[in-house]
C-alpha cells in the first residue's frame, strides 16, 4: 500500500478482499501486499489494483483491480478455485519481470513492511546478526569494495572506499546519515524502497556504523513522503524492541540508534554539505568541498551519507557475498540499480535492472514502447542534473560511464520517456524553471547564472527569441558548470546543453520560424476547427475554460483567437480529430 | 498562544536545539508561522528574528501566512508536466478565482500549492486534495472536486 496504490484505491481493495472473506467464513491468509507492488516495486503502477491470489502454490495475479470486482475473485477463485481470466495480467505483464534482476526490489512485494518478522522470515537482518558475529569492520569494508557497489544517489562514487576512509578517521564521535531526500522530479525509487522494505534500509544502516564506527544516525527524508515516514518510524521502533538498534545490539559491544530528521522542502539539501546544515538546523546552503564530509561531517565529526537504495543493497551484499553481487553488472558499474520509468510509456513503475543493459530493452521490452504508439523522441534521464538520449542512441548501455559519454547521467534514477509531442525547448525550460528556483543563492553564478539562462529559454518559448540566443546559452552554460560552489549550479545547465546538442533544430525553429514544432509552447501556436471533420457535437464547447468556443449544435464550431487562452482542452476532448493546431 | 509556545520551547531544549524543528512544531500548531511567535522565541531564546525568518523563507515547507481551509497541491514533477499538469494549474486559477500572485482565497476556503514531486509519477498527473492523493487526474474531474468541496463548505 504505497502512495500509488493507495491513490489508486489500495486500501479500498484490500478492506473488500478482508469483508468478503469474513463474510463467506473463510479462514485465509491473505498476503499483505503492502507496499509491494502498490508502491511500484512489483513495479507495474501503471495497472494498480495489482492483487496476487496464492491458492495451492499457484500464484495468479490480477491487474485494474477494483473494490466491487473482489467478490467476484473470491467465489470463483478462492472458493471454487477458477480464477477470473479475464482480469488476470496479461503476457506482457511477464514480459515486463523477464529482463529484471531484483536485488534492492528482491523482498518489497514479498515482506509486509510494517511488520518485522516478515522480513526476518525471508532472511532479513541475518546479514547483521553475521557481520556482529564474524566480520570485523575492516572484513566488511573489503566485502562491499569487492563487490564493486557504487553511490546510487548520482556521483556514484565506491561506497567500500567512503566506509574506509571514514573509518580511518580518528575520532570519538562519527555518524552515518541515510540521504532519503530524493528531490529529482521524476524519481520515487527511495520512496518505495522505504515504503517497501524499510527495514533492509536500516539493517543497512546498522551495518554501515558498524563498519565505521558510528554510533548514531540520521535518515534526512522529505516531507513529503508522509507514508515513508510513517513506516520508517513503525520499522525503527520494530528494530529497537528486537535488540537491532539501541544499546548492546545483539549482546554484542556494539551500541547504535537512528533518528528522523525531516525535510522542509528545499532540493539542494540532497547535496551532503547542505543536507548537514539542514540537519543541523541550518538554512540548507552548500559550502566548499574540501574538507569532505568523511573527514568533517555533521557537527565537525567524520560522517558518511549513503544513499538509501545503497544502503538497502548492503544486507544482500553481505549475505550473498560480494562475488554474487559483482556477476552483474559491467566492468565499471556492478550490480543492478533501481530506476523509476515515466512519462509515455505505457508500463510506466519500478524496475530493477543489471547495470549494462540496453536502453532499448528498458524502453521496448520491459516498458511495452510508447504509449498510445506514438513515436518515440528522447528519454531524460538524471532529472534536473542529466540530459536526453535520443532515438538513435536506444542501443548504448545504461551504465554511469556510458551515459556519462553521451552528456547525461544515471543520477538518481529517473527515467522520463518523451514522445513526438513533447517539445525539448519546454523540457529544458522546464528543468531550469526547477534548479532557478531550487538555487538556494550562495553562490553568484548559480542564482544569477540560471536565472539568466531561464529568461533566455522564455524568450525563445514566447516567441521572442534572437539570432544567437543560442551560442549564448551554450556560453553561459558553460561558465555556470566551471564556476558554481556545488552540485546543484554545476549541472543545472546540462538539460540545455544536452537538448542543444541533439534538438538544435528545435531550438532554431523556435527563435527564426516562430513556430514550436511538437506544437506545446503557447505563444507559438493557435487552434482552429477543422470544418471537414467538425460535427458540430459540441464536446469543445463544453470543455472549453475561457467560452472562446461558440456554434450551433451540428454545426459547425469556431474558436475565436482573442479569447482562446490555449490551453489545448478542445483539442484532446475533441473524438473526430477536427481541432487543429499550428 | 503563550501556553503552547512554552510547551514547544521545552520540547525544543529536549530536542538538541533545533530551529527547523522547532518551526515544524510551532506550523503543525498552528498551520503557519505566526509572525508573534518567531518574536516570543526570538526573545525567549535570545536568537535573532532574522534566523529565524532566514530559515521560514529558505524552505517551500514553512508558510508565513495563514492556509485556506482546503489545500489543493498539484504535483510539477517531470512525469506530471509532460502529462499536462500546468492545464490542471490554469484551470485551478480561474476555477478559484485566484487573485495574481496569491496562493489562498481571499475567503480562506482554498489554498493551492505547487509541488516539485510527489514521487507517484506513474499515475500522473497527481493532485492531492486535504491529504488525498488523486492519480491520472484530468481537467473535468478536478473541476468536479473543487465543486464538491465548494458545496461543502457552503453548507458548514
Amino acid at each position: 500500500m504505497g502512495t500509488g496504490g493507495v491513490a489508486a484505491g489500495g486500501s479500498e481493495v484490500m478492506d473488500a478482499f478482508r469483508k468478503q472473506l469474513r463474510g463467506k467464513g473463510i479462514r485465509a491468509d491473505i498476503k499483505k501486499h503492502c507496499s509491494v507492488h502498490r508502491v511500484g516495486c512489483r513495479g507495474l503502477c501503471a495497472r494498480d489494483v495489482l492483487v496476487d491470489v496464492i491458492s495451492n502454490d499457484r500464484k495468479t495475479t490480477y491487474q485494474y483491480i477494483r473494490p466491487e470486482m473482489v467478490e467476484k475473485i473470491v467465489t470463483e477463485h478462492i472458493i471454487g478455485g477458477k480464477p477470473v481470466q479475464d482480469w488476470v495480467v496479461s503476457e506482457d505483464y511477464h514480459k515486463f519481470h523477464d529482463k529484471q534482476i531484483k536485488v534492492v526490489l528482491s523482498d518489497c512485494g514479498i515482506v509486509d513492511p510494517e511488520d518485522i518478522d516478515s522480513y526476518i522470515s525471508v532472511g532479513g537482518y541475518e546479514a547483521l546478526k553475521k557481520v556482529l558475529s564474524t566480520m570485523t569492520p575492516m572484513v566488511i569494508i573489503d566485502t562491499i569494495k569487492k563487490s564493486g557497489l557504487r553511490g546510487r544517489g548520482g556521483a556514484g562514487f565506491p561506497t567500500g572506499v567512503k566506509w574506509e576512509i571514514c573509518n580511518k578517521e580518528v575520532s570519538p564521535q562519527k555518524y552515518i546519515i541515510c540521504n532519503a531526500d530524493e528531490g529529482d522530479p521524476g524519481a520515487f525509487m527511495d520512496r518505495s524502497v522505504i515504503e517497501g522494505n524499510p527495514h533492509a534500509v536500516i539493517e543497512g544502516m546498522i551495518i554501515g556504523a558498524y563498519a565505521i564506527g558510528a554510533d548514531k544516525g540520521y535518515v534526512y527524508i522529505r516531507a513529503e513522503y508522509p507514508l515513508a515516514v510513517e513506516r520508517l518510524k513503525n520499522a525503527l521502533k520494530q528494530a529497537r524492541a528486537n535488540n537491532f538498534l539501541g544499546k548492546k545490539i545483539l549482546g554484542k559491544d556494539f551500541s547504535f540508534d537512528i533518528k528522523i530528521k525531516l525535510g522542509a522542502g528545499a532540493f539542494v539539501c540532497g547535496e551532503e554539505t547542505a543536507l548537514i546544515a539542514s540537519i543541523e538546523g541550518q538554512r540548507g546552503m552548500p559550502r566548499a568541498k574540501p574538507p569532505f564530509p568523511v573527514y568533517k561531517g555533521l557537527w565537525g565529526k567524520p560522517t558518511v551519507i549513503n544513499n538509501v537504495e545503497t544502503l538497502a543493497n548492503v544486507p544482500y551484499i553481505v549475505r550473498k557475498g560480494a562475488d554474487w553481487y559483482s556477476s552483474f553488472g559491467t566492468e565499471k558499474s556492478k550490480g543492478t540499480k533501481v530506476f523509476a520509468l515515466t512519462g509515455k510509456i505505457r508500463n510506466s513503475g519500478l524496475i530493477e535492472v543489471p547495470m549494462g543493459i540496453p536502453l532499448r530493452e528498458i524502453i521496448y521490452d520491459i516498458g511495452g514502447g510508447i504509449e498510445n504508439n506514438k513515436k518515440f523522441k528522447a528519454v531524460q534521464t538524471g532529472g534536473p542534473s542529466g540530459g536526453c538520449i535520443t532515438a538513435d542512441m536506444l542501443d548504448i548501455k545504461v551504465d554511469f560511464e556510458s551515459l556519462a559519454s553521451v552528456g547525461s547521467i544515471v543520477g538518481s534514477g529517473g527515467m522520463v520517456v518523451l514522445d513526438e509531442n513533447d517539445c525539448m525547448v519546454n523540457i529544458a525550460k522546464f528543468f531550469l524553471q526547477f534548479t532557478q528556483s531550487e538555487s538556494c543563492g550562495k553562490c553568484v553564478p548559480c542564482r544569477i547564472g540560471t536565472k539568466r539562462l531561464l529568461e533566455i529559454l522564455d524568450r525563445i518559448t514566447s516567441g521572442k527569441g534572437r539570432e544567437g540566443d543560442i551560442e549564448l546559452l551554450e556560453d553561459l552554460a558553460g561558465d555556470i558548470k566551471a564556476t558554481s560552489l556545488c552540485g546543484l549550479g554545476q549541472t543545472a545547465p546540462n538539460p540545455i546543453l544536452s537538448t542543444i546538442k541533439y534538438f538544435r533544430d528545435e531550438y532554431e525553429s523556435h527563435i527564426t520560424k516562430k513556430k514550436c514544432p511538437a506544437g506545446v509552447c503557447r505563444d507559438l501556436l493557435s487552434y482552429m476547427v477543422l470544418a471537414e471533420f467538425c460535427k458540430g457535437c459540441g464536446m469543445c464547447k463544453k470543455v472549453c475554460p475561457a467560452g472562446a468556443i461558440t456554434g450551433e449544435r451540428k454545426e459547425t464550431h469556431k474558436i475565436d483567437p482573442d479569447l482562446c487562452v490555449k490551453c489545448g482542452a478542445c483539442f484532446e476532448a475533441c473524438k473526430f480529430k477536427a481541432i487543429g493546431k499550428g | 498562544m503563550e501556553k503552547i509556545l512554552e510547551k514547544i520551547c521545552t520540547d525544543y531544549e529536549k530536542h538538541e536545539g533545533n530551529i527547523i524543528s522547532l518551526l515544524q512544531n510551532i506550523q503543525n500548531e498552528f498551520g503557519y508561522i505566526p509572525e508573534d511567535a518567531v518574536i516570543w522565541f526570538s526573545r525567549k531564546l535570545d536568537i535573532p528574528a532574522s534566523r529565524f525568518f532566514g530559515i521560514v523563507t529558505f524552505y517551500a515547507q514553512f508558510h508565513l501566512t495563514p492556509r485556506g481551509e482546503n489545500i489543493i497541491t498539484t504535483c510539477c514533477g517531470t512525469a506530471c508536466h509532460v502529462k499536462g499538469s500546468e492545464r490542471l494549474i490554469n484551470g485551478l486559477l480561474k476555477e478559484l478565482s485566484l487573485p495574481e500572485g496569491e496562493s489562498t482565497t481571499p475567503d480562506k476556503e482554498f489554498t493551492l500549492e505547487r509541488v516539485n514531486c510527489v514521487g507517484a509519477c506513474s499515475i500522473a498527473p497527481v493532485v492531492i486534495i486535504n491529504d488525498k492523493v488523486h492519480g491520472k487526474m484530468s481537467a473535468d474531474n478536478l473541476m468536479k472536486e473543487v465543486k464538491k468541496l465548494k458545496e461543502s463548505g457552503i453548507e458548514k
